[in-house]
């Protein structure tokens, strides 16, 4: 489990700020990565015994002569734990990257530690295991790649029962999925999609979170909506799936954000969402959904209010989203939305930013859409108002939106037209004039200024 | 729960839930320059208005662990040892314990003392190695099933499922929990290192090449032989065998428990290594 694992994360005399610049840095980085399609991230489980590392944790760099004399150490070594300590030795010194280097082309080493990893000896099958997994964290493809005769062993230890070691290989496996194109040929015929669909009927939260981050990176894949969705949803991996998302005492964070991630890439990958629908997943997300927005709001009845917008700020779009295609074509939902009073909220949410303005704009012009009955709800209220206000100070599509629900609201209620005080909108500072410079709505504005 | 039940239950009722008010569509609403129109809305995978998501989600998979971390609790307890007759292995973590006992002993085959790290492959390998009915059977049909999970292919010798496994499964040739059937001769012997009783060479507290434990030993005679197959085909299947596979491993190169079969050999003993 990552809780037990985090460890102190902040070197000392790091301030604030500097996270928070590091933080600023990291997204950027990874916005960049994500507009090249290069976006790939990697799990790392390391546990060192402090009172060995001397509490430093600086990892030695390790020369040929080094590697080879560890390696033989724990092959041919007479004690036990001399051999032990050799692989602990050389996992260490993997934590370095020229280490990782110098190991990858010395040749016969990976067939070593291969060798190690299918002993019977459980602590040397377990440190080779960590020597894998510390190569398969590593930014150089070549490194990873290295890895590649060990899979079939791990995959084999999926069947197996002991769940720290299971972790392990999953991790390790994760972080070598999503490395390139040429590991993931190789372990789908390996049989890595059976593998992991047995696995999941683990009891073990740590071991199942570890399996939803190894499924989640192949699920990612470039090639997953061809070549390895479809063999997903053909498996009972997505029945496994729904059945951990189910919201109760028995849900856990970790399992639920890995499964939840797996779902997202299936389904916008847009294969075979039907099928996933006969499985129940509208009913399970529905119930989870509504169990995080129950727990959402508990936190801010304590009095987290700030925390929260702030964090569900980032939320806005997708729920936005998933109020729009809610509503679209459905007149129950936008009664619902209706007689819950849920206009006011929304309306509070116009001036976020422009993105947030547009969609709910257009939620709210899925209602208008349906006909009288439906603006008789609308206006009188606070919308023209709110509407009028973000006018004054908003961007083309937002003002575009905005005109589409003011011709609807007129339309089906043309009393709202003679409001004596109804001001003209402006798209700019400058006052009427610049709405010739305004292209693309102005003609919209004379249509609806017409009805006037 | 924590939303109010009306809600609540208004939420989870569905399209059928609430009495919709009545549709009545102007069909001026769409006229130019208006053009909305009430739609469902998909995005690709790649779509810009997942970024924020996707970074989120990075972020989370690298904040989580980067640093090394502390030890996790171990419950010590005072040393034990390994209950299974013949392993003298010592303790002082229940996990690590678990750990020995899972790899070792729980799919170990009680004829030839191989361990396992399945079920399944133990169950195979019983199968395949100790049971008569097993080898009159397979003369008959094909019997020696695929090894990887999921497929379900038979064939009629291991080596063709070994061929099978390679070809298609791209697994590697020497793969570990596919080691053929040896004809007896060529089976060496441990010299027992401390505590370890006649028919339990592969439990030794050595493990594999201390103390000049057996090793299975990669040589000709590396084939699949099929139990009580005329001579003539079996030197035919060495010779394919040898062909097609080098997985000479050089005898510099050892790893892997070397299992001991259950009784003491009198015939000639291989030299090498």
């Amino acid at each position: 489990m990552w809780n037990r694992r985090q460890g102190r994360l902040r070197p000392a005399g790091c301030g604030v700020e500097e996270l928070r610049r590091r933080r600023r840095e990291r997204e950027a980085a990874l916005r960049k990565a994500r507009r090249e399609q290069q976006l790939v991230s990697k799990r790392l489980l390391r546990e060192d015994a402090l009172e060995e590392t001397g509490g430093g944790g600086v990892a030695t760099i390790l020369g040929e002569a080094e590697i080879q004399q560890f390696l033989q150490l724990a092959q041919r070594g007479t004690e036990e734990k001399e051999r032990e300590k050799a692989l602990v030795s050389l996992r260490r010194g993997l934590q370095h990257p020229e280490t990782q280097q110098t190991f990858i082309r010395l040749e016969g080493s990976m067939r070593t530690l291969v060798g190690l990893l299918t002993s019977n000896q459980a602590l040397l099958q377990l440190e080779a295991a960590r020597c894998l997994h510390e190569l398969s964290h590593s930014e150089q493809p070549a490194v990873a790649e290295a890895c590649l005769p060990a899979t079939s062993y791990l995959l084999t230890y999926l069947s197996g029962h002991s769940s720290d070691f299971i972790e392990l290989c999953l991790y390790t496996l994760g972080n070598l999925i999503v490395e390139s194109e040429a590991v993931r040929r190789q372990l789908l015929p390996q049989g890595i999609i059976p593998a992991l669909a047995a696995c999941i009927q683990s009891p073990h939260m740590a071991v199942l979170e570890a399996l939803g981050y190894a499924l989640s990176q192949l699920l990612q894949a470039r090639e997953a909506p061809e070549k390895i969705i479809p063999s997903v949803l053909g498996s009972t991996l997505p029945q496994h799936m729904l059945q951990l998302l189910q919201p109760g005492p028995k849900l856990s964070p970790g399992v639920a954000v890995e499964f939840a991630w797996c779902l997202h890439y299936i389904i916008c990958s847009q294969v075979n969402n039907v099928l996933l629908i006969t499985h129940g997943a509208l009913s399970t997300l529905e119930l989870l959904l509504l169990d995080l927005a129950g727990a959402v709001q508990r936190t801010e009845d304590a009095g987290l209010e700030l925390f929260f917008l702030r964090k569900q700020s980032s939320l806005l779009p997708e729920g936005l989203w998933l109020l729009n295609n809610l509503t679209a074509n459905s007149p129950s939902f936008c009664t619902s939305l209706l007689s819950l009073d849920l206009i006011e909220p929304l309306l509070q949410l116009l001036p976020v930013s422009n993105v947030v303005g547009v969609l709910v704009l257009t939620v709210l012009c899925n209602v208008a859409e349906k006909g009288p009955a439906y603006c008789q709800q609308l206006w009188p209220g606070p919308l023209l108002h709110s509407l009028l206000d973000i006018l004054a100070f908003s961007d083309i599509e937002v003002v575009d939106q905005s005109l589409e629900l003011l011709q609807l609201l007129f339309l089906y209620r043309p009393e709202v037209c003679f409001l004596p005080r109804l001001p003209r909108p402006s798209c700019s500072n400058q006052g009427y004039r610049p709405w010739r410079s305004v292209r693309q709505p102005s003609s919209r504005i004379v249509c609806v200024l017409s009805r006037r | 729960m924590q939303l109010p039940p009306a809600l609540r239950a208004r939420l989870v009722g569905g399209p059928g839930a609430a009495e919709p008010l009545p549709v009545v569509r102007d069909p001026a609403a769409g006229r130019a320059p208006f053009r909305f129109v009430a739609r469902k809305v998909r995005f690709p995978r790649e779509h810009e208005f997942f970024e924020d998501g996707d970074v989120q989600r990075h972020l989370y998979l690298q904040d989580v662990l980067t640093q090394v971390a502390e030890e996790p609790q171990r419950s010590r307890v005072p040393e034990f040892t390994c209950q299974v007759a013949g392993c003298c292995q010592v303790f002082d973590t229940l996990e690590g314990y678990e750990h020995h006992y899972h790899t070792r002993h729980r799919h170990a085959c009680s004829f030839c003392k191989r361990a396992f790290p399945s079920a399944h492959l133990l169950d195979t390998h019983i199968l395949e190695w100790h049971d008569a009915l097993f080898q009159i059977l397979s003369e008959r049909q094909d019997m020696y099933q695929c090894l990887v999970e999921g497929c379900t292919e038979k064939f009629k010798t291991s080596s063709a499922r070994k061929d099978h496994m390679v070809r298609l499964h791209l697994y590697p040739a020497d793969f570990w929990f596919d080691k053929p059937r040896k004809s007896r001769g060529c089976v060496r012997l441990a010299t027992p290192g401390p505590c370890v009783p006649l028919s339990a060479e592969a439990l030794g507290g050595g493990g594999e090449q201390s103390e000049g434990d057996a090793m299975e030993v990669c040589a000709a005679e590396d084939v699949a032989i099929p139990w009580g197959a005329p001579s003539e085909s079996r030197a035919v299947a060495a010779r394919m065998e040898k062909r097609t596979y080098s997985r000479r491993i050089p005898s510099t190169i050892c790893f892997g428990q070397g299992a001991a079969r259950g009784f003491k050999s009198t015939k000639k003993r291989d030299q090498r290594l």
